[in-house]
């Protein structure tokens, strides 16, 4: 029985870990990747938000 | 569950990029036109031209804006799913998500997001002399990861033990420092670097407070609407 409580609150949060990866890779593509067209495009947002640029 | 944080988030989102959006296109963009003067070599600080004269800047440039608009609404978007994503964990915990807890949310979002990575990697204006990007990246992405398990444990440890921890957490990448360039280089005068990082930080936190209360908002209303649904 602990075994199976254990697996479904385990399970319980799994959507929102999953939306979160989610996001940490949208920001991950917007604000970090180095491929020259991501980085032209993203250039002002990047420096106006933080992110390390180039 | 999935739906309703990737509705929220989605809609937070892009509605609060939006606005950050036209904010930096508004206070951040000119500061940072002025800089690339400087970094293209246009004008010289200290050069054999008047001092603070000021050229007229780039005017408008559709693709270039309304594409950096764009990114920053994607960026506000992936901070959305991040933080409704925890915003559902908290509430399953106990924790009340509305727009006015989101406020607060949206407050811990930029710190650590902007300000704790920026106060060692301060918002870098165009042309500033600064060390290898990769390097940057993983200091950025340790710090921000350290700031966000440190929000956490002060709001929802409870325990001096998790609040001592958090503390660590928040100084430690500071401590340690972030990577320095070996010299420095910058053609940009002081006065536009300073308020470069002024303004992203005031941009940064305005953006992060709408997006938090936007999210608690719209997580409120999804709620009501799915039970709505369910009655039926």
């Amino acid at each position: 029985m602990t075994t199976l409580t254990q697996t479904r609150s385990s399970l319980r949060f799994a959507p929102a870990i999953f939306v979160a990866l989610l996001g940490l890779g949208v920001i991950s593509l917007t604000g970090h990747v180095q491929a020259a067209a991501l980085h032209d495009a993203a250039h002002d947002m990047r420096h106006a938000t933080g992110f390390p640029c180039h | 569950m999935t739906s309703r944080i990737l509705i929220t988030a989605l809609f937070a989102g892009a509605s609060a990029g939006l606005m950050a959006g036209l904010l930096q296109l508004l206070f951040v963009q000119p500061v940072l036109l002025h800089a690339e003067l400087y970094e293209s070599g246009q004008m010289t600080h200290f050069g054999a031209g008047a001092v603070g004269a000021r050229l007229p800047l780039p005017a408008f440039d559709a693709v270039r804006d309304v594409l950096s608009v764009i990114f920053t609404m994607l960026t506000y978007t992936g901070y959305a799913l991040l933080m409704v994503a925890l915003m559902s964990i908290a509430e399953e915990r106990g924790a009340p998500i509305d727009a006015r807890w989101g406020l607060l949310w949206g407050v811990a979002g930029f710190v650590a997001f902007h300000l704790a990575p920026g106060f060692s990697l301060a918002p870098e204006v165009p042309g500033a002399a600064a060390a290898e990007v990769t390097a940057r990246q993983i200091w950025w992405f340790a710090t921000v990861g350290a700031a966000c398990v440190s929000l956490w444990l002060i709001a929802f440890g409870g325990r001096v033990l998790l609040w001592a921890l958090a503390v660590v957490l928040l100084l430690l990448p500071h401590l340690i420092g972030a990577p320095e360039p070996t010299r420095f280089a910058g053609p940009v005068p002081p006065e536009i670097a300073a308020l470069f990082a002024a303004r992203a930080f005031g941009v940064g936190l305005a953006a992060w407070v709408i997006l938090g209360a936007f999210a608690g908002l719209f997580w409120q209303r999804e709620g009501a609407r799915i039970s709505a649904a369910e009655r039926i």
